[in-house]
């Protein structure tokens, strides 16, 4: 029997603020001591008084607008209440019955196909605390991240295999970085994922049992666990067993979910309204001007690359990455074509040879742009447009540049390394070449074209690169004229 | 309104409060008693009244995103029973029950 799965992502997201979500505390968890980021509100002493912050609010907007949702007039707060360490008043500040985003959609492409992925809901959330597990048994507790602002994203349960999962949760990674409410670092842990997984025979209608997988947190991960997870069950309905709903982990080292907790054992939340927190209103007016403020977004300015650059889908996804990488690139288009190159040229050297340096160098653009500007990749197209140098010097050119900063035409002038066109030294190498390799002539004559290139090829290394391979050529035919 | 034993229990599960089988007797009948006196007024009639959580008519009481100083940190932890490396030390955490 075939199984299909079906998968539901839940994203946390740390909001961009400096203040916790309902006191002033820092946010900058991961950079400071134990329990200095803490107060009496976040760390739910009696008598506190939460009070939201305002900034955190409005960047779940800007969130919802992005992504096509629904922003309620009227939302409230909840408290979700359960007992762990990790959670100082013993109940977590939630949206429950009226969250602030309603609906929404994330589209992905899949092996070159478009999906969209709905989304149920994003809503305002506070941060636990980080238990410290030792030695002993017992549990150190920091409260520093307790009380920093989430955002919630929820999505509707229609993801139908680990890979779209992984483009999803990509996805949602590049548009929160990209309008600025998520620092993007998934290694601090400043988006984190929940995947429900569940499958059932094909023709089905009803799901099978969810089983929640919790805290996956790089992109790998997500697509392993799920994987691991959809395998795990399909092998345990195709023995005759029953999946039973359950909470299970994720353990990176042996590649498996353990099983935390089952259903019988699952929280019972007693969700209520916060009395403490006042509920929210959103004037349409604030939610237009809230509009105003985002950027062209990733797949819109995709897609403007496409057209007015003529670039390959592909290429302009990787030129979209993220708003450094978008920028650079148009700022180089702009350069370019203004030294007669085109922005195909710009294309092609950004995300060749430059890319290629900074993954080999472990660079980020933005240190490497300041060497490796727009107008010095400008220039360097331009030298090559206009015959100043071969493209195999060119490279080479553009690797000094990147490690110099030094702009493409002194380095040129410097090291003399315009294109060698002159026919009298070519032909040096050309006679040089052929007497060097008699084997090559002897090829030549039995009628082997081959040969000819071959012996260009030693032209070309001898003038490292610098060598017209048009004069280069013509110099070897007539040097072979002459044996 | 009475309260079956399985759910003074579980209520009592979720408080995290343990009960000995006396006290279960005894809550029993004392939290159906509640609930029926609460349950009074189930007889008044809400027509046309709005649901709500709130009864200050507060709508937004927001602040800015700023910074406020936090707890020096042998305040924050000093009720603690136990601390270790400034932080709070807690028994060993098992997964319910």
């Amino acid at each position: 029997m075939k199984y299909i799965a079906t998968i539901g992502l839940e994203v946390h997201a740390q909001i961009r603020t400096s203040s916790k979500m309902f006191c002033g505390c820092r946010t900058d968890a991961a950079h400071a001591a134990p329990n200095t980021n803490v107060c009496p509100t976040c760390l739910g002493l009696p008598g506190a008084l939460p009070v939201p912050n305002r900034s955190a609010i409005e960047q779940i907007v800007k969130t919802g607008i992005a992504l096509h949702s629904t922003i309620a007039a009227d939302s409230t707060m909840s408290r979700k209440n359960y007992f762990y360490p990790d959670l100082p008043s013993s109940y977590q500040r939630s949206q429950f019955e009226d969250p602030l985003c309603i609906g929404g959609h994330v589209d992905i492409v899949v092996n070159g196909i478009d999906r969209r992925i709905n989304l149920t809901r994003i809503h305002i959330e506070e941060d636990t605390g980080k238990l410290n597990h030792m030695p002993d048994g017992t549990s150190l507790v920091d409260y520093n991240r307790a009380g920093v602002p989430l955002m919630e994203i929820v999505s509707e349960p229609e993801i139908e295999s680990a890979e779209e999962a992984r483009l999803y949760f990509q996805s949602l990674h590049q548009l929160l970085s990209w309008i600025g409410v998520n620092s993007g670092n998934l290694e601090e842990g400043a988006l984190r994922c929940d995947a429900n997984v569940s499958v059932r025979p094909e023709g089905q209608k009803e799901f099978g049992s969810k089983v929640e997988i919790k805290n996956v947190n790089s992109f790998r991960n997500v697509e392993r666990a799920i994987n691991f997870e959809i395998e795990r069950q399909t092998q345990v309905l195709t023995d005759g067993g029953k999946i039973t709903q359950s909470t299970r982990g994720w353990n990176d080292a042996t590649g498996k979910t353990v099983e935390q907790r089952s259903k019988e054992f699952a929280h019972d939340y007693r969700y209520f309204p916060d009395p403490d927190i006042p509920p929210f209103h959103m004037e349409r007016s604030l939610v237009d001007q809230i509009a105003t403020t985002l950027p062209e977004l990733p797949t819109v300015r995709r897609n403007r690359f496409i057209e007015q650059y003529a670039v390959s889908i592909a290429d302009a996804e990787l030129l979209t990455t993220n708003t450094t990488v978008a920028a650079f690139y148009e700022t180089t288009v702009a350069a370019v074509v203004k030294n007669n190159g085109t922005a195909r040229d710009a294309s092609v050297w950004i995300l060749g040879e430059f890319f290629r340096l900074l993954n080999d160098q472990g660079e980020s653009l933005t240190e490497a742009a300041t060497r490796m500007t727009p107008a010095h990749i400008a220039e360097l197209i331009g030298l090559l447009n206009n015959g100043t140098i071969t493209r195999a010097s060119a490279k080479e050119v553009f690797e000094i540049c990147y490690r110099e900063g030094t702009a493409p035409e002194s380095i040129v002038a410097a090291r003399g390394m315009a294109v060698i066109g002159d026919s009298d030294a070519l032909l040096k190498m050309a006679r040089d070449a052929v007497a060097a390799n008699p084997k090559a002539v002897a090829d030549f004559k039995a009628g082997k074209e081959a040969a000819v290139k071959f012996l260009v090829g030693q032209i070309m290394r001898q003038s490292r690169g610098q060598a017209s391979p048009q004069a280069a050529e013509s110099a070897v035919v007539a040097a072979l004229a002459e044996v | 309104m009475s309260l079956t034993r399985a759910e003074v229990v579980r209520v009592a599960d979720l408080a995290r409060l343990r009960l000995s089988d006396g006290e279960i007797d005894a809550m029993q009948s004392q939290l159906s008693r509640i609930l029926e006196h609460v349950s009074a007024l189930q007889a008044v009639d809400v027509t046309g009244v709005e649901p709500t959580a709130q009864v200050t008519d507060l709508v937004n009481a927001l602040r800015t995103d700023a910074n406020w100083p936090s707890l020096e940190r042998t305040a924050a932890i000093r009720n603690s029973a136990d601390t270790d490396l400034g932080m709070f030390r807690v028994k060993a955490v098992f997964e319910e029950h």
